[in-house]
């Protein structure tokens, strides 16, 4: 006769002791649903040998505290666990094989600190760094878009302010399904995608504006695989004083908890993220998202600011998932140390919350730090002068053991060294190659209506309606903002001037390809580095960084996986040979709904430097007579492009990336800019030349005319719509002067570039056809109107 | 006073958010500027009185909760009414930028027709089309030069500032007069306008928020008490323009910088 699962322990408090010592695997999967833990049967099983060999059962604070540490979302088993390819290779661990392994093949003296913390962190000049961190918030914002895109932001500003540095910027790239999708084809529990975008955009500005941080870079991409998932990327840049990193906690410390009060909201949060999506989400997972108070945040910014100049504290960290659990276990781990925890110093929102409940709420606006005891007065109050809450809760200790109180009980007691070795997952890969065809397309009637079509889609029209409702340049110090121009043309980066004493400055850009990813996920992930290193070189942009944020479908089924293995490796190849480490990442797996997965999406965040921001290059034509030329050659890709959306196709020929191609593209057009020859620089992405000239048209209020004949191709592509609209990577336009015309072509020698173009007096933009007849006549009124009736005012 | 002797009391809140900037843009024209918490302000309470200038920036002070500026300015008028008083009767300016302007006419001292008032006579109502916008726009100068903050600008003049805020509509009551006294007063700073001056005429984007009559700053019958919604310190240096990368030979400075040199001249000038 077997016991009861759940006991409850004759306490003044709600605590059970769950009976998993007689709990047969049927059982221990039963727990770990009811328990909303999201672990699988191993992991069950390594916990009851952990507590037969204890002889005791664990209590829910326990059995909790390990749920949240093990979850996906915590500790990344997919990219840290061995993945089993088809004929029985072994992965080790996709992070360690492809993605660090760049890193530290690179070995780049300006990385400071990368992939340990919670955000890398790169040298800027002098003792300053920079740190920065992207991060995910998918899930919650499917369920309660304004809040989870609110609390997306704060969390990864906390994540800037947990390596002591003071948040300068922030960048938001999103995804969406298309904004006219039918409402009587969602499934139910799915939100409708004009829902999920207005809450989601109108909750990134909340946060952004109120607390006072420029929202300066980011996307807006639709695709009919986020109907069910939306993507939500938050990125957040921040800068510091290399010598102020403290991280040093020893035994003996205080641990201080700084900021809001702790409530039920974002209960479960990390396991609600490492699980599909479902009818009863909503139901379920409504309380895994959070609450958003920016102002909180501010103040608390504030603070921790002044105690890191004060260099009172040992070392911090912020609480976002997992709450406390992944906050304290994670710092005792880093240091060798254990913890005493009283949960009830904790400060709460209200009463009759369960011990589990406030170790492992994910409460928004708090941060722990540690503290020695000699400085603890006065770093509470230095938190008291800004209005914020700070309070000892417990203190590290020398014995590696974590051990929590409650009312003078003790509730839970865990060895660190098991809480961070949950069982190496072993995952299936399969490599699926989806058969897909080129088209075959009539010759185009109409061109100029094609360019106005492709500009007017949304995932080229301008969203300069939405971006303008995020603040990007309070701080006063965005030197390159979002809109130039005289008709607010896209930036192809953000620059800012951080310091007041000095010109150098940081360039924001990023790289995303998600129709790419439907056709081949190596590709996808090369294109996505590849254009977010030519966004940044674009302006001026060098001695970049990158950031990895996947956004991928179950990893537990072996299709969704293989292209994820795939993307890696592209990771690798393309990371390496470009010369650009990735110092900080994240992913974010499991994102499916009834409607599938989504389409695999990595965004890579740039980080490049410039040393003279006032020789950064925008992407608006300047002046008439200037001429235009195109660096890097076309191919016949147009797999995943706007043009074959448009005529309805996905196509197979994706964009591919020629290292050697791309980086001596790269190296013309950065001396260029040096040399002053380049009054405005555009990189060649969605649309193809054709787009990316009408946006500079646009942008520069100046007509433009080209001769398609002259554009450098591999092979010869006999089609003007193929030339006009192909998206080959790698590929830049610029205006030169007349009178740069010589020093520049000296310095593209060796590259494949042409003169394809001339600014024009007046308003009339021209592409002239290989026959030398106009294939595409326009003017920029009419471009502009296409450009921008897609996300109108209001 | 000598430049170097003038010192400004930048105030801020939990929320204030523009503080920093605004306080370089003093001190790159060599004043003294500091930033002081309120919670300090009201623990000492003679500091003010040791200042020249005192600056409300821009933000969210208090999370805006209630109506944008109304908890900060209660808060202020409430524990230090007497001591602001004083520094308006000593003819000591008062800047309030966007946040700031919000909290000057939630506290009852702009547009200050009869002094100061127990109750807003106007207000700051949310955006129309509704919505936080950040972007820049025309600004005429209308003053005719007692408005401490924008003597040395020309009547007339158009100046260039972003805005950046969700309720900057500045509307009056209708029944009262009060528009008539602004004008007869000589109140109206600037207006929203087009690039060639022309008045916006309530049309977005010219005018960004559907204010009345275009305002978009206003001064009290004094002029030495000034709030704006548009942000001068983020139009000091020319490198903020958000079209500077089109310069062949970019000016030092933009327009924001006026502001603060009219109002630094006018301490030298009266004290």
């Amino acid at each position: 006769m077997r016991g009861e699962l759940y006991i409850k322990r004759d306490m003044p408090f709600d605590l059970y002791e769950i009976n998993i010592l007689e709990a047969s695997d049927n059982d221990l999967i039963k727990i770990s649903e009811e328990m909303g833990l999201a672990l699988n049967l191993e992991e069950m099983k390594a916990i009851k040998a952990y507590f037969s060999h204890k002889g005791r059962n664990p209590s829910d604070v326990e059995l909790q505290t390990i749920g949240q540490t093990w979850s996906e979302h915590c500790y990344h088993k997919t990219f840290k666990g061995i993945i089993i390819l088809p004929d029985g290779r072994e992965i080790k661990s996709l992070f360690k094989t492809f993605i660090a392994r760049a890193t530290y093949e690179l070995n780049k003296p300006w990385c400071i600190s990368v992939f340990e913390d919670n955000a890398g962190i790169i040298r800027f000049e002098r003792d300053y760094g920079i740190a920065v961190k992207v991060e995910t918030h998918n899930h919650p914002s499917s369920i309660e878009p304004f809040g989870g895109a609110a609390t997306g932001i704060g969390g990864v500003i906390r994540d800037i302010l947990g390596v002591w540095a003071d948040p300068i910027a922030c960048m938001d790239v999103l995804g969406f399904g298309p904004l006219d999708y039918d409402y009587s084809r969602l499934p139910s529990g799915i939100k409708h995608p004009k829902y999920i975008f207005r809450g989601v955009i109108a909750g990134i500005g909340h946060y952004g504006n109120n607390m006072g941080i420029p929202i300066v870079n980011g996307a807006i991409y639709f695709d009919e695989s986020y109907v069910g998932n939306v993507v939500v990327y938050c990125g957040c840049v921040g800068i510091l004083p290399i010598s102020k990193y403290v991280k040093k906690a020893k035994a003996g410390d205080h641990l201080v908890l700084a900021g809001d009060r702790t409530g039920r909201d974002g209960i479960h949060g990390v396991t609600f993220a490492s699980l599909e999506l479902t009818e009863k989400s909503e139901e379920v997972s409504r309380p895994a998202v959070q609450i958003a108070n920016p102002i909180e945040e501010e103040k608390l910014r504030r603070a921790i600011i002044a105690v890191r100049d004060q260099e009172l504290a040992t070392s911090i960290t912020d609480l976002g998932g997992g709450g406390l659990s992944s906050a304290v276990g994670e710092t005792a781990y880093k240091f060798g140390c254990g913890a005493i925890v009283n949960l009830d110093k904790v400060p709460l929102k209200y009463t009759n919350i369960a011990p589990w409940e406030i170790y492992i709420s994910e409460s928004q606006e708090r941060m722990l730090l540690t503290v020695p005891e000699h400085n603890l007065d006065r770093v509470i109050e230095i938190f008291r002068s800004e209005d914020v809450e700070a309070t000892s809760i417990g203190r590290l200790t020398g014995d590696k053991v974590l051990r929590i109180y409650y009312r003078g009980h003790i509730v839970a007691e865990i060895d660190i060294p098991f809480l961070f070795s949950p069982p190496v997952a072993k995952r299936h890969a399969r490599i699926v190659k989806p058969k897909l065809n080129e088209p075959h397309l009539e010759k185009p009637s109409d061109l100029t209506g094609d360019l106005l079509r492709i500009l007017s889609s949304p995932n080229v029209a301008s969203k300069e309606s939405i971006v303008r409702t995020y603040d990007h340049e309070v701080k006063g110090n965005t030197v390159l903002k979002p809109f130039c121009g005289k008709n607010n043309g896209p930036s192809d980066a953000a620059v800012l001037k951080p310091l007041d004493d000095s010109w150098r400055g940081i360039v924001i850009s990023c790289g995303l390809n998600p129709r790419y990813g439907k056709i081949d996920a190596y590709w996808m992930a090369a294109s996505a580095i590849d254009e977010a290193i030519r966004n940044n070189v674009a302006v001026g942009g060098r001695r970049i960084s990158l950031l990895d944020n996947f956004v991928w479908g179950n990893p537990e089924k072996p299709d969704r996986l293989g292209s994820l293995v795939k993307a890696c490796m592209a990771c690798y190849r393309f990371a390496k040979g470009f010369g650009t480490p990735f110092i900080s990442g994240k992913d974010s797996l499991y994102n499916e709904s009834p409607l599938g997965p989504v389409a695999p999406t990595l965004l890579i965040t740039a980080i490049g430097i410039v040393p003279d921001t006032r020789r950064i290059v925008s992407m608006d034509l300047k002046e008439p007579g200037n001429l235009l030329y195109i660096v890097g050659q076309t191919y016949n890709e147009l797999g995943g492009s706007e043009y074959y959306r448009l005529k309805g196709y996905l196509g197979r020929n994706v964009p591919k990336v020629r290292l050697r191609e791309a980086k001596r593209n790269m190296r013309v057009i950065r001396r260029a800019i040096d040399r002053g020859l380049v009054r405005a620089c555009h990189d060649i992405s969605e649309g193809g030349l054709a787009v990316a000239a009408a946006e500079m048209s646009i942008a520069g209020g100046l007509g433009l005319e080209i001769w398609l004949k002259h554009v450098p191709y591999a092979a010869p592509i006999r089609r003007e719509d193929y030339i006009m609209f192909s998206e080959s990577n790698s590929r830049f336009l610029a205006e030169v002067p007349e009178s740069s015309r010589e020093e520049f072509e000296t310095i593209a020698k060796g590259v494949r570039y042409a003169l394809i173009g001339r600014v024009r007096k007046d308003e009339l933009f021209i592409i002239y056809g290989l026959n030398d007849e106009p294939a595409i006549t326009t003017d920029i009124n009419e471009l502009c109107n296409a450009w921008k009736r897609t996300f109108p005012w209001g | 006073m000598k430049r170097g002797e003038i010192r400004v009391c930048i105030i801020r809140v939990g929320g204030t958010n523009c503080d920093a900037e605004t306080k370089r843009s003093f001190e790159d024209l060599g004043v003294k500027a500091s930033i002081y918490h309120v919670n300090e302000i009201f623990r000492k309470r003679e500091l003010l009185a040791e200042h020249q200038i005192l600056v409300f920036p821009g933000g969210f002070s208090y999370g805006d909760y209630v109506r944008a500026g109304a908890i900060l300015a209660k808060t202020i008028m409430a524990r230090i009414g007497a001591e602001i008083k004083a520094f308006i009767d000593e003819g000591k300016p008062i800047l309030g930028i966007c946040n700031g302007f919000q909290v000057l006419v939630e506290a009852g001292l702009l547009p200050g027709l009869n002094g100061i008032s127990q109750y807003p006579e106007a207000a700051l109502a949310t955006n129309v089309p509704s919505g936080y916008r950040c972007m820049w726009v025309y600004l005429r100068h209308e003053n005719s030069g007692k408005c401490a903050f924008t003597w040395l600008i020309p009547r007339g003049a158009v100046l260039r500032m972003p805005v950046a805020h969700a309720e900057g509509r500045f509307v009056l009551p209708k029944e009262k007069d009060l528009f008539n006294r602004l004008i007869g007063n000589d109140q109206i700073v600037f207006r929203y306008c087009c690039e060639n001056g022309e008045p916006a005429e309530g049309r977005f984007p010219a005018n960004p928020n559907g204010s009345f009559y275009d305002i978009a700053g206003i001064c009290n019958p004094d002029g030495t008490i000034f709030g704006l919604m548009p942000h001068p310190e983020r139009a000091y240096y020319y490198w903020q323009l958000p079209d500077w990368t089109r310069m062949k030979n970019p000016p030092r400075y933009g327009d924001g910088k006026l502001i603060f040199e009219s109002i630094i001249k006018y301490v030298m000038k009266k004290f």
